[in-house]
């Protein structure tokens, strides 16, 4: 058998990441990246934006440039799906039977969609993949009729484009309110003004009864007993960590697997990244969380990476989060539940940033939406201080005169 | 065409440690100035997807994309790691008269 390398279960941002960190981290063994989509590892932000946008054919959005791997000798195994880990004899098993030794082993396997179980289901496609976004973009455009089921980032980024590309479109959304994960009520609702100006059709508060599905278009029923006609139904209500082969091999799991501070799992020589995983994070009392986010799986990619060869450090970068809407452009540092103050800053242009404030004056988190270049400096700048545990002043956050470079100085 | 000096912007029109957008001829560039009074210039955008680098955040000699916080050095253009991986183009300056000048 080969001589065991570096395995990486999972070809998404974490994944990619990890295995390029790997190698120019110091690693001279084998690497092996196993991704079962048959496409070279792509970002996946552009499906809902870019690639429903784009005007010809749209172009597959490559993480890094198509060379890499060949020059880092990375062994990029595509279409492959790993069906079990052997613990005990440190191998993983390939579809085709072949068994891969490790000597460290990543598992950065993403999470998927969650399936709506309802009647009429079979109708209903999900936006995950550059094919799923390839299927449903062949069902937009001019006089063609969208439902979204679902007001969170996917399903309002796909709205948008789907209105830009002249359809039009519903999102029905079961809470009171779109984004009602995460994001505060004041920005929300600005998003949810932004859908309604752009003449999406937005109703909250409101279930899903039934589809029905037909050859051509479907009917989507409503609890309030109404019926909407459309040629295409999305269902974006979250995503589902996926642990299936980590379960199988008896990792322990806490709302996706369970890893450490240093990203390790319950078996030492197994790391997780990205989407799969929970995690204690210290800036939030230790808090276990999973993220969803572009930012956070290439931080754990390479955080991961140095875990695996040995020089695991605490990962504390703070969680950061963007969506891109319309002209809109909405970025959160941090998390700001927990919070007991929040501070608004009108920063012009219709943009707004908030900050949010724990009990003891320490910054939470900082949101903003707006035009990119009203709020991305100071979100960042705050982003900084939420890292360093800082009490700003909340009048001078408050001052949008006020700069917060001024504090990381101190 | 040969390359040629191009009268941009007063020098105090940019803030220490800062950055700003200055287009000419249907391009667009972003200028910087650096804690001890040094003027730089690279193209605008960033290489990863098409975002104005005059909205990110200058700290020392990097530049900061604002929507991934891809990283440049911005006195080389030299790429400091994903998402970004093709450095941005650099473009001479010259600050006379207190007025700023880059050679494109």
């Amino acid at each position: 058998m080969a001589e065991p390398g570096m395995v990486i279960i999972g070809a998404g941002e974490a994944g990619t990441g990890a295995a390029t960190a790997l190698r120019e981290g110091g690693w001279t063994g084998p690497i092996a990246l196993i991704g079962e989509e048959t496409h070279p590892p792509y970002e996946r932000p552009p499906l809902s934006k870019a690639v429903m946008l784009a005007d010809g054919e749209p172009v597959l959005p490559l993480i890094g440039h198509g060379d890499r791997f060949a020059e880092l000798s990375i062994t990029y195994l595509a279409g492959a799906r790993v069906t079990a880990i052997d613990r005990a004899a440190k191998t993983v098993r390939l579809d085709d039977d072949r068994a891969l030794p490790y000597a460290k082993l990543l598992l950065a396997t993403g999470a998927r969609p969650r399936r709506m179980m309802i009647e009429g289901d079979e109708a209903l496609l999900y936006l995950r993949s550059f094919s799923d976004a390839l299927a449903i973009r062949s069902k937009l455009g001019p006089g063609r009729r969208l439902v979204v089921i679902g007001g969170g980032f996917i399903g309002l980024e796909l709205a948008a484009s789907a209105r830009q590309r002249g359809a039009s479109v519903t999102v029905v959304e079961a809470a009171p309110r779109i984004l009602m994960r995460g994001v505060p009520a004041r920005l929300a609702d600005g998003l949810a003004e932004r859908h309604r100006t752009a003449g999406v059709d937005l109703r909250t508060g409101v279930d899903i009864a039934r589809i029905e599905p037909g050859d051509a278009s479907h009917g989507v029923w409503l609890a309030d007993g109404s019926r909407i006609e459309a040629d295409c139904v999305v269902a974006g209500i979250g995503a589902t960590p996926d642990t299936a082969l980590a379960e199988t091999a008896g990792l322990t799991l806490d709302n996706g697997i369970a890893v450490d501070e240093t990203l390790t799992t319950s078996d030492p020589d197994i790391m997780a990244a990205g989407d799969c995983c929970s995690f204690p994070h210290p800036l939030y009392a230790g808090r276990r969380i999973r993220l969803e986010a572009w930012r956070n799986a290439q931080d754990q990619g390479s955080a991961a990476a140095r875990a695996m060869l040995g020089a695991g450090e605490p990962f504390t970068a703070v969680p950061w989060f963007w969506s891109d809407q319309y002209d809109l452009h909405l970025q959160i540092a941090g998390l700001a539940d927990g919070g007991a103050t929040t501070i608004e800053r009108d920063v012009g242009e219709g943009a707004v940033i908030l900050f949010h404030l724990a009990a003891d004056g320490r910054l939470l988190a900082a949101s903003g939406l707006g035009p990119i270049g009203r709020i991305a400096k100071e979100v960042r700048l705050a982003e900084k201080l939420i890292a360093r545990s800082a009490r700003p002043d909340p009048e001078a956050l408050a001052s949008p005169t006020f700069k917060l470079k001024s504090l990381l100085a101190a | 065409m040969s390359a040629q000096w191009i009268e941009a912007c007063g020098a105090d029109e940019i803030d220490e440690e800062d950055v700003i957008r200055f287009d000419h001829g249907g391009r667009s560039f972003a200028l910087y100035r650096d804690e001890d009074d040094g003027y730089f210039a690279t193209d605008g955008l960033c290489t990863h997807e098409n975002v104005h680098l005059a909205d990110g955040l200058v700290i020392g000699r990097i530049i900061e994309c604002p929507k991934h916080n891809g990283r440049f050095d911005y006195t080389t253009g030299q790429a400091k790691g994903a998402p970004v991986c093709v450095d941005l183009k650099t473009y001479p300056v010259k600050v006379e008269g207190g007025r700023v000048f880059l050679r494109i």
